[in-house]
């Protein structure tokens, strides 16, 4: 234990090693965060190629068919692979050194809930170079376009799936255990960093619904293989369980999503500006809450499937009452700012676009909980301008933000201000023409999932590439920034790093060493 | 406020941007592309009406919000001297930002809630459509009447892949669209035939999934006369694009004709179907089917497409008994993504298409199928 932990200069072997055989929660976060920026390349390069054939109306670039396999693996490769991983780092990486833990509670359990995912998405990605091509039915695979018409690679996606699952679930299972058992004396539960609340409530949710999807694969892949009619209205199933029972997960993934970007942007905004987080408590209880609800809400992913007006009702008005605990949410952060002495280094430029854009794409949700208006927004551009402005300007924002403000305490370099800023307004500007225009494409009638469109929508559509391309560069630059601050950047010492942190992990060394808090420090 | 000040900004660039690349935007074709559209019936308008109530509340709400926000991110500065206060709490505040918007949100549902069941009234019908989604056309049946037909693009794959100009009706045309009359209630019995679809006519607020083995149903009535062109919006595969919606509305006396050149059109067809049909006939309606509704899976050199779609060139079926050929036409594959031809192709085009996979990219069964062979398949079983 003595020894610090293998470098190149032990030679190959050793190093190679130290990464597969980690039990050290530091490694394993930096394992997720790379394989996650990975993933988000390669989800990127995915959309890259949506955003060029939408460039202009007609079939350029590629087929129908392999269009649908780019917006099937685009959407699976960026919540699976990108999203939910990035977190699942970000946690590994800091609730230990937020609550004073020396390590997770279940470490060797943790090394195979990262290394089984390379493979789930080496599966996946393969079935794009297999005879009858990828999965093409949509990241949210509807039977029976994914039972009876999808193509054989099915079976590799779903024991994919199943593979994802499990991961999430035993890091979920970690996370639990971690944050219940391991909290430094005096670190009771209303003391914990946000970050680390979401995280909590967030691996409740995983628990819940993980298990849920691995039902609803299985189940497809009893009627693919052998001869059950679950989903087969021939057979006597139903279609629509299918969409039930995806949405229970769903609805609770989404969250699952954007809970820890909650408690990222929750960390940040008081650093910056040098106040205290206002209304910890009504944070806390509005996140229990909104994971709650997402429970409940699921059916509003069926407005148009024909459900009977009561549940249409009961859907339509549970799902407007999550705008409540979202916008505390939301007023706490703002009046966190209020009077504060406010600094813009580049995570909080992240965090306040998170804010205002995050907020924006509440609005267009409170919108589309409108059954009745639904019936028009519903699986057109407008919806995905929406799950856009929340998944990306909500999750990617956050995780984004919480790379540069945690990356100074990580390697003990500061990172290049001028380029992150400059990263930062490509990306905005860049995502805000991407998205934007597609909410009128969608009120305009434009139909999600669509090869090709009518020449009625030729604008918009290019305006969205460009802007779309604009916002795939900053990524670049955001790698780049970040590998240049590993190994050019300026050395901190400081354990505090930015003036107004507060918090266990700004007590330690900076840069963190490889083992912390191996005797438990005192929260009073 | 940033939302309209963004949209205002993405108009601007939008219209230039369409300058360079059309050479032709006008203002108003602009802006019509901005909004939900109002459309022509009752349920439309509803959406339109509390999808503006939604937008106004929401963008005041945003002013508020981001106004004093963006107040505190300027006067709260620390480069201006500021200095950090260090309240964290206050229960007035936090109890009023919770009750506040949960008021809002009741008064907001109350519309909510009488615009949906304007959605739902379905009752006293005079006309009923079944309409059935299939990979990748519609098909209409007006009920009781006994007229039904297919309703396909028309656009040609050399406009789509660019080999020939773009038609000023691009994806927005069908081979025969269904007809409606004015000031009448149609109601709509949607159901799927293989995935599911989704059934959408913007101007009539009627968005329904097609769903195989359910039936759901939506409703229409509009004076207003005219063509309205809407989309299939449920991924249903690699035509999901290519199947849209087109609803022409007609004055009462001109869709009573329309449906009685229907009727007669059926008629005719039903005492010709003993004709026989010579080899080079059916070989050239058979290309034209088989091109239509067979080639986007088996691919117009009968090759298929390797691990999904099987190849019909040399293929045991196409060159076995013309009973199993029939068979899997006819009735469809079960468990596969073969369909049922039956209600889909009339008997003459199943001939026809049968013959031509016997006879045609060097399949040489030199056989003839006859329309009337297709029928007394149909009246065995």
């Amino acid at each position: 234990m003595a020894h610090g932990p293998a470098t190149l200069a032990d030679g190959w072997v050793k190093y190679a090693s130290r990464w597969i055989f980690t039990t050290n929660h530091k490694d394993i976060g930096t394992l997720y965060l790379w394989f996650s920026f990975a993933m988000f390349i390669l989800g990127g390069a995915f959309a890259m190629i949506i955003r060029a054939e939408l460039f202009q109306p007609g079939m350029q670039l590629i087929e129908p068919e392999f269009f649908n396999q780019m917006t099937t693996m685009h959407g699976l490769v960026m919540v699976f692979g990108a999203i939910m991983p990035a977190f699942v780092g970000l946690a590994n990486w800091l609730i230990p050194m937020m609550i004073g833990a020396p390590d997770m509670a279940l470490p060797r359990m943790n090394n195979l809930s990262f290394w089984i995912l390379p493979f789930a998405f080496a599966i996946l990605v393969a079935t794009l170079f297999m005879e009858g091509g990828g999965p093409n039915f949509g990241w949210t695979f509807y039977a029976p376009l994914s039972t009876t018409y999808a193509p054989d690679t099915v079976n590799y996606f779903i024991f994919g799936v199943h593979i994802m699952g499990a991961s999430s679930i035993m890091g979920s299972i970690n996370i639990i255990a971690t944050v219940m058992n391991m909290r430094a004396p005096g670190m009771t539960y209303m003391k914990m960093p946000l970050f680390v609340w979401t995280w909590l409530i967030t691996a409740f949710l995983l628990v819940a619904v993980m298990p849920v999807l691995a039902g609803a694969v299985t189940m497809m892949l009893m009627d693919i293989n052998f001869g059950t009619s679950f989903f087969d209205a021939a057979g006597g199933g139903d279609p629509v369980l299918f969409q039930h029972v995806f949405w229970f997960f769903g609805h609770p993934e989404v969250y699952i999503i954007i809970l820890p970007a909650f408690g990222v942007v929750s960390q940040i905004i008081p650093t910056f500006s040098r106040k205290p987080l206002f209304g910890y408590s009504s944070m806390v209880y509005a996140t229990a809450s909104i994971a709650f609800m997402s429970f409940i809400v699921w059916a509003h992913h069926m407005f148009t499937v024909g459900m009977p007006i009561a549940g249409e009702l009961y859907f339509m008005y549970a799902t407007m009452l999550i705008a409540v605990p979202t916008g505390v949410k939301v007023f706490n952060w703002i009046t966190t700012m209020y009077k504060g002495a406010l600094t813009y280094e580049t995570p909080m430029l992240f965090s306040i676009a998170f804010v205002i854009l995050f907020t924006f794409g509440g609005f267009t949700g409170l919108m589309l909980s409108i059954a009745a208006a639904d019936m028009q927004y519903h699986d057109t551009y407008f919806v995905v301008a929406h799950f856009h402005y929340v998944m990306v300007a909500g999750a990617v924002f956050s995780g984004t933000a919480a790379v540069y403000y945690w990356l100074p305490k990580w390697c003990g370099k500061m990172y290049d201000e001028t380029m992150g800023k400059v990263q930062f307004w490509i990306a905005f500007i860049g995502f805000n023409i991407a998205f934007m225009p597609q909410h009128f494409l969608g009120l305009a009638g434009m139909p999600r999932r669509y090869a090709d469109y009518g020449l009625q929508f030729a604008d918009w559509n290019m305006v969205s590439s460009i802007g779309a391309f604009m916002y795939g560069a900053a990524q670049i630059l955001f790698l780049f920034n970040v590998i240049r601050t590993i190994t050019h950047g300026k050395p901190v010492n400081d354990p505090q790093v930015w003036e107004g942190a507060e918090g266990l992990e700004w007590t330690v060394d900076t840069p963190a060493p490889y083992h912390t808090f191996e005797k438990p420090p005192e929260v009073k | 406020m940033l939302k309209r000040a963004q949209a205002l900004f993405l108009r601007s660039l939008g219209a230039l941007l369409a300058l360079a690349a059309v050479g032709k935007a006008n203002a108003e074709s602009a802006a019509s592309q901005l909004n939900m559209p109002q459309g022509v019936t009752e349920v439309s308008q509803a959406a339109y009406d509390i999808h503006m109530i939604m937008m106004w509340i929401c963008t005041v709400i945003g002013i508020a919000v981001f106004g004093f926000m963006f107040y505190v991110m300027y006067a709260h500065r620390k480069s201006r001297g500021a200095v950090a206060e260090n309240f964290h709490e206050n229960l007035l505040v936090e109890l009023l930002w919770t009750i506040v918007p949960a008021i809002i949100l009741i008064v907001m549902a109350i519309p909510a809630t009488t615009a949906l069941l304007k959605v739902y009234d379905t009752e006293n019908a005079d006309i009923d459509i079944k309409v059935t989604g299939y990979q990748w056309k519609w098909q209409y049946e007006y009920l009781g009447e006994g007229v039904k037909f297919m309703s396909e693009l028309r656009t040609s794959q050399d406009e789509i892949y660019g080999r020939e100009p773009k038609g000023e009706h691009y994806l927005r045309e069908v081979t025969e669209p269904l007809v409606i009359p004015a000031g009448k209630k149609v109601r709509f019995l949607i159901t799927g035939n293989d995935v599911i679809h989704s059934w959408w006519v913007p101007d009539f607020g009627v968005k329904r999934d097609a769903v195989p083995g359910l039936f759901t149903s939506a409703w229409a009535k509009t004076d207003k006369v005219g063509t309205y062109v809407g989309e299939c919006t449920e991924l249903c595969g690699k035509g999901h694009a290519f199947m849209p919606v087109v609803v022409e509305v007609k004055e009462q006396e001109e869709y009573d004709q329309w449906l009685a050149a229907k009727k007669q059109e059926a008629a005719e067809y039903a005492s010709t179907i003993g004709k026989q049909w010579s080899f080079d006939e059916l070989m050239a309606k058979g290309e034209e089917v088989y091109n239509r509704s067979c080639a986007g899976c088996h691919a117009v050199n009968g090759e298929g497409i390797p691990g999904v779609f099987p190849a019909l060139k040399d293929s045991a079926i196409a060159l076995g008994p013309v009973e199993e050929h029939l068979r899997v036409v006819v009735d469809g594959v079960s468990g596969t993504a073969m369909q049922a031809f039956a209600d889909q192709l009339s008997e003459a085009d199943i001939a026809a298409v049968i013959h031509y996979e016997r006879n045609a990219w060097g399949n040489d069964m030199g056989d003839i199928t006859q329309p009337v062979d297709v029928l007394n398949y149909k009246q065995g079983k």
